[in-house]
């Protein structure tokens, strides 16, 4: 992209069509000839990376818009139905849900990275500002996403974050009302989200045109900050950075797949696994990680206007870095106060993230004042003294010289501290998330479907589905699932026909007939489980005031502490048994009578796992009360632990084969990530 | 690098072909999935199962249209002079030949089962419209007869046959 292209093809279609639209040699000139630095790190494959994030997200976004329905009595359950019923829709949804995560990690990264080596400097000033726009849409469209699956999480979070525009003084007000289309979040806001959510990813693409059009204007910066001067200071694109990046990508690509196919929902908030509920809001609401850091900032200003402007403010500034910083040097490598000051800034902004997850009270609250004082004070502060004062160390005099020096590499301790961080910052949320069910820790069980080739053990899945069946569904629906998931590959095994019959035990409301009326046929398998109550109101009355959960999904939309360090051994060994641990646990938690202290409300009754002690539900479940054909014994443990194996299927009908092809995955991207290694190496052979 | 060896550049062009290779693989099964989606999902395909239809209810010299997998069946209980007519037509002069007795169910003769899209361009044929006393499609003026062939107009097949047995004398189960 920068300048006419002297490249010639020799086949002549292609010279025919180069004459009239030289697109092949704009390709050949930004992607093959193109010179790059050649003393680029790994660092610089971000940007790579990037461009192949979007278009996963603009793929699988495409698809998964095939299949839902903006609408709030359907969203939920058609993004549910994507996940049990499309092929393949459990891994789209989990690539796009789980991607959106990776996207900000590498733009973070990307993001540092330009801070670290002062890739803001002249020439590059407007190239770093289409930047922050292409991070500021980012942000506008991840949380309109969020909103998209229509859970809990995602109604207060639209909620909260639209509200953020009343602060605006006088016009405040309709300006919400604008944004929602009526007088709460509500259908017209949902359908406006979509619309604009399937928008601006284009709109991104659009920037990244420019953005990328810039850069090879100005050309990239690179470590050591010198331009190049001589051909010896560059190698062409491709096949150098080509190969480079390639690696990069699928290194980054693997570390995707661990979060897609082993811990799905380790970033998400078990919350948005409930419908939304206009009536209730979750104790906590605490947006997704990559915002962390700014909703600290929001809720450390006492004001509210003051904490929306302090907010936008902290993305603002990052836009006026070019002239905020005015030092001669630009990389940090030669600057031995920016280099400090930036690692200081850097552990900021986690820490700040890590506050975000926690609650606005206390400690917290101050420590996040301080911080957000200490994030502006690096821009206004730090940086402009900083370019008058500091002696920065003497640069090399040209890229092949840095090259020579063979500068020390530390980009494995620095990915050890990001993980960690990133570590952090999620366990900061889980942390958050968790106190809500601030009821003691149940112990963690040994289930037949943890780990990376976990399998459901049928005979406790049909087990479960005898006591679900007896106990469970006498109160409580299982709307997710039809008669035909009990004979789907991977779930308690029943025979097509043994579903058939299991469904034709049940009358199905139907109609009308010719002549207008309903009428009641025996159940087949394209039908759902039947409800045991035929609506809400219905569900309440008969329950004390309480309605029963659904429990399709109750295996995922449970959750509670596990502490720091444990939330990071969490990623390794793919922890994801906490539903299930809470359930088995709540089934056997009831005590009776309750502890001589404690003061039961009337109509309850006490749990020790149960947030708060005093549940609705009358314990449900006791020894011999189903009877077992295979012999196991008719324990409350083995109630209790059977029961949850089959609501997690019931939550998660994909879970085994989504395992088994993670495995088939790994191991085709590591032999992949070798034979790149390999390769990249053979071609660099002679460029260092 | 000139004294590069030809063992050695070999090894390397093995290793850039295996490269590519796999990575061309792994886009290919990539793309697996994205094209899979578009197939009919687990509840279109429990939806589509077979359907119970009660005969009783239709008298002699009338049809009723029920929908199976998003088509339109038409059913009908055909009188003895559309049964004759239907029979008495050569086979041979037919646009796509077949025989009434091939298109229903023996010892069922009077009941025509078929799918109520023409084969032109996938309009609805409205029944006992025509001249041949079965099917006239109103798009573009296709006639079928009372077995539900074709007999003049653009549509090149009959309508077809849908695949369904008698469960009893009164009940038929399509698909």
């Amino acid at each position: 992209m920068s300048g006419p292209s002297t490249y010639q093809p020799t086949n002549p279609a292609l010279q025919w069509i180069e004459r009239r639209l030289p697109i092949i040699g704009l390709i050949h000139s930004s992607f093959v000839a193109y010179p790059t630095p050649r003393n680029l790190n790994y660092w610089w494959t971000f940007g790579g990376i990037l461009s192949f994030m979007l278009g996963v997200q603009i793929i699988t976004g495409v698809i998964l818009a095939m299949h839902y329905t903006p609408h709030v009595d359907m969203a939920f359950n058609s993004v549910e139905s994507i996940v049990r019923d499309v092929n393949f829709g459990w891994l789209l949804r989990y690539l796009h849900s789980n991607g959106a995560s990776m996207f900000f990690i590498a733009v973070y990264i990307h993001m540092f990275r330009g801070l670290y080596y002062g890739s803001y400097k002249e020439p590059r000033e407007i190239l770093w500002i289409l930047g922050v726009i292409i991070y500021l849409l980012m942000m506008a469209t991840g949380f309109m996403g969020y909103v998209l699956p229509w859970g809990q999480m995602s109604f207060w979070g639209a909620t909260v974050i639209t509200n953020l525009f009343s602060a605006i003084p006088y016009v405040g007000d309709s300006i919400v009302t604008l944004l929602w289309g009526g007088y709460s979040v509500g259908n017209p806001t949902l359908n406006r989200f979509f619309s604009l959510h399937y928008l601006l990813p284009f709109v991104i693409a659009g920037v990244v045109v420019l953005h990328v059009w810039a850069l090879h204007v100005a050309g990239q910066n690179n470590p050591a900050g010198v331009e190049p001067k001589t051909e010896k200071d560059t190698v062409p694109f491709t096949p150098y950075a080509t190969i480079k990046d390639g690696f990069g990508m699928v290194c980054f690509m693997i570390f995707y797949a661990w979060f897609v196919f082993y811990v799905p929902n380790y970033l998400g908030d078990p919350d948005n696994y409930i419908m939304a509920n206009p009536g209730v809001t979750p104790a906590h609401i605490v947006p997704e990680w990559y915002y962390l850091p700014f909703y600290a900032i929001l809720r450390s200003i006492p004001s509210k206007l003051g904490g929306v402007i302090c907010m936008f403010g902290a993305i603002v500034v990052l836009a006026f870095l070019p002239w905020l910083d005015n030092a001669k040097t630009r990389s940090s490598r030669y600057r031995p106060l920016a280099k400090q000051f930036f690692w200081m800034f850097v552990v900021t902004c986690i820490l700040l993230g890590w506050l975000g997850g926690k609650p606005a009270e206390g400690i917290y609250t101050i420590a996040s004042r301080v911080l957000t004082f200490v994030y502006f004070a690096y821009f206004l502060i730090v940086l402009p003294i900083l370019s008058r004062i500091e002696k920065p160390r003497a640069v090399p005099n040209s890229i092949a010289d840095d090259v020579l020096a063979k500068y020390g590499k530390k980009v494995v301790s620095a990915i050890a501290v990001l993980v960690l961080a990133g570590g952090l910052i999620a366990g900061g949320v889980q942390d958050a998330r968790a106190q809500e069910h601030g009821g003691p820790t149940p112990p963690s069980l040994k289930w037949s479907f943890a780990g990376p080739f976990g399998k459901f053990d049928r005979g406790a899945l049909q087990r479960g589905y005898k006591v679900y069946k007896e106990v469970c569904s006498t109160c409580h629906s299982m709307n997710l699932l039809y008669f035909r998931n009990l004979a789907d590959e991977g779930g308690p095994g029943f025979t097509a026909a043994q579903a058939l019959a299991v469904a034709s035990d049940v009358k199905v409301k139907d109609g009308p007939n010719d002549a207008g009326d309903m009428f009641e046929r025996p159940g087949r398998l394209a039908d759902r489980f039947p409800a045991p109550f035929p609506n809400e109101q219905a569900a309440r009355a008969a329950n004390g005031g309480a309605a029963p959960p659904d429990l399709s999904l109750m295996a995922k939309a449970r959750n509670y502490d596990r502490g720091f360090p444990q939330f990071i051994f969490d990623f390794f060994t793919q922890f994801q048994e906490k539903g299930p641990n809470y359930i088995d646990a709540l089934l056997q938690g009831y005590v009776d009578p309750p502890p001589a202290d404690f003061k039961l409300p009337e109509g309850a009754y006490y749990n020790k796992i149960y947030p708060g002690h005093a549940i609705k539900m009358p314990k449900p479940i006791s020894d011999d009360q189903v009877t077992y054909d295979d012999g196991t014994p008719q324990k409350l443990e083995n109630y209790a632990k059977d029961v949850s194996t089959f609501l997690m299927w019931t939550a998660e009908p994909h879970l085994e084969a989504r395992k088994r092809l993670g495995l088939q995955v790994m191991v085709f991207l590591i032999l992949l990530a070798g034979l790149l290694y390999f390769t990249k190496k053979k071609v660099w052979a002679n460029a260092h | 690098m000139t004294t590069t060896s030809s063992a050695e550049h070999t090894r390397r062009d093995f290793l850039f072909v295996a490269t590519g290779a796999v990575a061309a693989v792994g886009a290919a099964a990539a793309v697996w999935p994205l094209i899979s989606q578009m197939n009919p999902d687990a509840s279109t395909i429990a939806a589509g199962a077979p359907i119970e239809v009660d005969l009783a209810p239709i008298a002699e010299g009338q049809d009723i249209k029920v929908f199976w997998r998003g088509k339109p069946i038409y059913i009908m209980n055909r009188t003895k002079k559309q049964v004759d007519e239907a029979r008495s037509v050569p086979t041979a002069s037919l646009p796509d030949p077949a025989s009434d007795q091939s298109r229903v169910k023996e010892g069922h003769d009077q009941w025509l089962v078929v799918i109520g899209i023409c084969t032109h361009l996938g309009c609805i044929p409205i029944a006992h419209e025509g001249e041949y006393d079965g099917f006239f499609c109103p798009c573009h003026g296709s006639q079928y007869d009372s077995s539900g062939r074709v007999r003049r107009g653009p549509a090149p097949l009959n309508l077809p046959v849908p695949p369904y047995a008698f469960v009893s004398d009164s009940k038929i189960k399509i698909g």
